[in-house]
């Protein structure tokens, strides 16, 4: 058998794990200033850079794809050479993928804050970064299947399934969730709408859970946790098995993020009924990572990398009961739009994703440096502030999440709400909400001792661009009587043909139902088209990210109807390209906003927040006052509607600019009339124009009662 | 009401028994594969992880401590 020498590249993996800390950093940062700003409104600064709507976005898109992203190709790259035993395939895509994912967070970090959004989360970019992602991604899957085939290891250990999966199904969610038309060279509309919109949305928002932090980092897990602990993984054969259930599950359970929304009840049934089934492969993955240690707890109390992973295994055990709990529709009623949701995620973000990363990175850099750890002291308080900032974190918001809920739901003897105005139950988690900022700092403050640490460790060693190895060449053999899942670990294109097959039986089963009631949707005659004005003025609301803070999804429930008005109904979002139902409400429920308040009131609102509802935490916007509004695109965007199938005249699209300027010019009329100073072509009047029409399609006049307190 | 439109496919009835069996059988034969699998390849398999460093040329060593 001859004996092959060749060499593992490093210095990839060296590039990739600077990245992930670079990125981490300026992820956590931006984080930290959008939690300050929910207590100190004044950080927003009054700019439309700054505001928390456009920077809540870059603060997901940056820890999610550039932190977490570059700390799974970091794993990914060093952990596949050396299980296959073969160098990546292609240096050159190896540097391409690299450069071109930095280039594709630059841009993000660029648009974003400009306000180029789609406002779709975790989705946000806009469509030329979308075309891009899609083919940096396939750079990597070359590289990867390239690197596979020519292994010199017959055998792919489970990690590179998940990896191999992980490929398989980002790719499919990215490219069926960025179904855009372009109405211009940053703009698009989505090709769904309402109801659709919102089911493909959340398919790929929860699976974009599922295969961006959850596959690759179990796939790092089943590598390096064996690595560090210097012992096989407790069990190969339930390796198998929660594999294979893990990825046939988690394409189903997208519609939990949609309980008591208009969405069709079998859709919810069908999310609830898949998301408790994944406790079973989630806690088989987790035990099987933590039973791995068996014998070797003793080292978990002297060696940093193995607390990190602890922590980070536990908190994935823990995030991923909570998530098939939040699933059941008794329990989201209480948790959805609070803060409890905002903990749940940072417990799998902070405690999983991060830790891992951390633990992963504290043993890989003294590993390719030849050296061992600068200080296992400053590691060891890393790991302390870390899991300080952790509890500082979730706890608070855990406590605001119920706290916000019950004061939602709660009734007076007489039968009325007991907090009928919304802002009441806002500032009530003023303390909440700077104790989770604190928490994020601590948590900053413990990456920053790491970075110090490995980048003292680095010095003190030699690094190693490419290291030396030797593995004999795999060689043909004949396998008949084996059986078909040796031969399939053998196979890494009909492995991937499966796995694909197993995501896309559920994705299709969920979507596609929806597609066909599209002509049978319950159809509300008078529900109608936007004004031209007022598409303009809706994607100003999307610019600016209101969606962030603002639902526009009214629940069936008593305390929901009483406060905002009729539930929402899936008929009435059929010209919503894209969806704008939201999932967080730090502000009220916008659904049936129209005609609440005069239209001097949203002036004076978007002005200074605070001069209209005294303690309000929402930013000023003051720049939409003096702001021409852009009509150059009214034309493109009535067309591009007209494509996606909302009825407008034939030819309206030419006379749009003419409907839009008699409608600006009544609205300033009106405010003129009431002694405000304003032109009809500012962009605050196309704002005012959406906001007054949100929900008046099927007002019912009887049920205002109540509001009228709610200043 | 999606299923008016379901409804107009021959035999549509099948499918989901199709689905579900088809499932069924994948997970019975994993299981049965991964009770009875050769103890030699899971052992060879889960030590997949470790055995790299065997096929290193040490690092530099000159740096330790």
């Amino acid at each position: 058998m001859a004996i092959e020498r060749f060499s593992y590249d490093n210095k990839i993996v060296k590039y990739f794990a600077i990245a992930t800390a670079i990125w981490g950093v300026v992820g956590m940062l931006v984080g930290l200033l959008i939690a300050s700003q929910l207590f100190i409104p004044a950080l927003n600064f009054d700019l439309p850079y700054t505001t928390f709507g456009r920077l809540r976005p870059l603060h997901t898109n940056a820890v999610i794809f550039a932190f977490v992203g570059n700390g799974i190709f970091m794993g990914v790259y060093y952990s596949l050479q050396r299980l296959l035993k073969a160098r990546m395939f292609s240096d050159a895509l190896s540097w391409i993928h690299f450069w071109g994912w930095q280039l594709i967070i630059v841009s993000a970090a660029v648009t974003l804050p400009l306000g180029l959004t789609t406002s779709k989360e975790y989705a946000e970019l806009e469509w030329p970064i979308d075309i891009a992602i899609a083919l940096i991604w396939v750079v990597f899957g070359v590289n990867m299947i390239g690197t596979i085939i020519k292994r010199r290891e017959r055998h792919m250990y489970v990690a590179i399934w998940f990896y191999i999966a992980t490929f398989i199904t980002v790719a499919v969610l990215h490219i069926v969730n960025s179904f855009e038309l372009p109405v211009s060279l940053f703009k698009s509309y989505s090709v769904y709408a309402g109801v659709q919109d919102a089911l493909v949305q959340w398919w790929y928002g929860h699976n974009a859970v599922a295969f961006f932090l959850t596959t690759p980092y179990l796939g790092l897990m089943y590598y390096f946790l064996p690595k560090a602990a210097n012992r096989p993984v407790y069990s190969y054969r339930l390796s198998i098995i929660h594999f294979w259930a893990l990825i046939f599950i988690y394409i189903w359970a997208g519609p939990h993020h949609l309980l008591y929304t208009a969405l069709p009840s079998w859709a919810q049934s069908l999310g609830v009924v898949f998301s408790i089934m994944l406790i079973a492969p989630s806690w088989g993955g987790m035990l099987n990572g933590l039973l791995t240690l068996r014998g070797a707890w003793d080292k978990v109390r002297i060696d940093p990398v193995l607390k990190f992973m602890v922590v980070a295994v536990t908190a994935y055990g823990m995030a991923t009961f909570e998530g098939p709990m939040l699933s059941l529709k008794n329990v989201n009623a209480i948790g959805h739009f609070t803060d409890w949701i905002v903990a749940h995620v940072h417990v799998g973000g902070l405690g999983w994703n991060g830790f891992l990363t951390f633990g992963v990175l504290y043993w890989l850099i003294p590993r390719m440096w030849g050296t061992s750890l600068f200080s296992r002291k400053l590691a060891n308080i890393h790991f302390w502030v870390g899991t300080l900032g952790i509890l500082f974190y979730a706890l608070p918001m855990y406590w605001a999440g119920f706290t916000q809920s019950l004061m939602w739901k709660e009734f007076t003897a007489e039968g009325f709400l007991k907090y009928p105005n919304f802002l009441e139950t806002v500032t009530q988690l003023k303390p909440l909400y700077a104790m989770r900022a604190f928490g994020g700092l601590l948590y900053l403050s413990g990456v920053l001792i790491m970075i110090y640490n490995l980048f003292k460790t680095a010095k003190q060693g030699v690094f190693v661009a490419n290291e030396e190895a030797e593995a004999p060449a795999l060689e043909a053999r004949s396998h008949s009587g084996e059986h078909w899942h040796r031969w399939l670990e053998r196979r890494p294109v009909i492995f991937t043909g499966l796995s694909l097959v197993a995501i896309l039986i559920g994705g299709m089963i969920e979507i596609i139902p929806t597609y066909l009631i599209k002509s049978n949707i319950p159809t509300i005659s008078s529900v109608k088209p936007y004004t031209p004005l007022e598409l303009q003025g809706r994607d100003i609301y999307i610019r600016e990210g209101c969606v962030g803070c603002h639902s526009q999804m009214i629940r069936p429930f008593r305390s929901e109807t009483e406060r905002f008005g009729e539930y929402s109904k899936a008929g009435e979002f059929v010209y919503d390209h894209p969806f704008l139902w939201g999932s967080k409400r730090t502000g009220p429920d916008l659904a049936r906003e129209g005609k609440k308040y005069p239209d001097s009131w949203h002036y004076y609102h978007m002005m200074s927040p605070p001069l209209m509802s005294p303690g309000s935490l929402m930013p000023a916007y003051p720049w939409l006052l003096e702001d021409k509004l852009d009509t150059s695109t009214t034309k493109a965007k009535i067309a591009g509607m007209q494509t996606l199938g909302v009825p407008y005249e034939e030819g309206f699209a030419d006379i749009a600019n003419i409907n839009l300027t008699a409608q600006a010019d009544s609205i300033a009329a009106g405010l003129n009339k009431e002694g405000i100073e304003v032109m009809a072509d500012k962009e605050i009047i196309a704002l005012i124009a959406y906001l007054q029409r949100l929900g008046t399609d099927i007002k019912v006049k009887d049920i205002q009662q109540p509001e009228s307190t709610n200043k | 009401m999606y299923k008016e439109i379901l409804r107009s496919v021959d035999n549509i009835g099948i499918f989901p028994t199709i689905s579900f069996t088809i499932f069924f059988l994948f997970f019975l034969g994993l299981l049965i594969y991964v009770l009875t699998a050769n103890k030699a390849h899971v052992a060879h398999m889960s030590t997949m992880p470790l055995e790299d460093d065997e096929t290193l040329t040490n690092t530099p060593s000159k740096h330790q401590q």
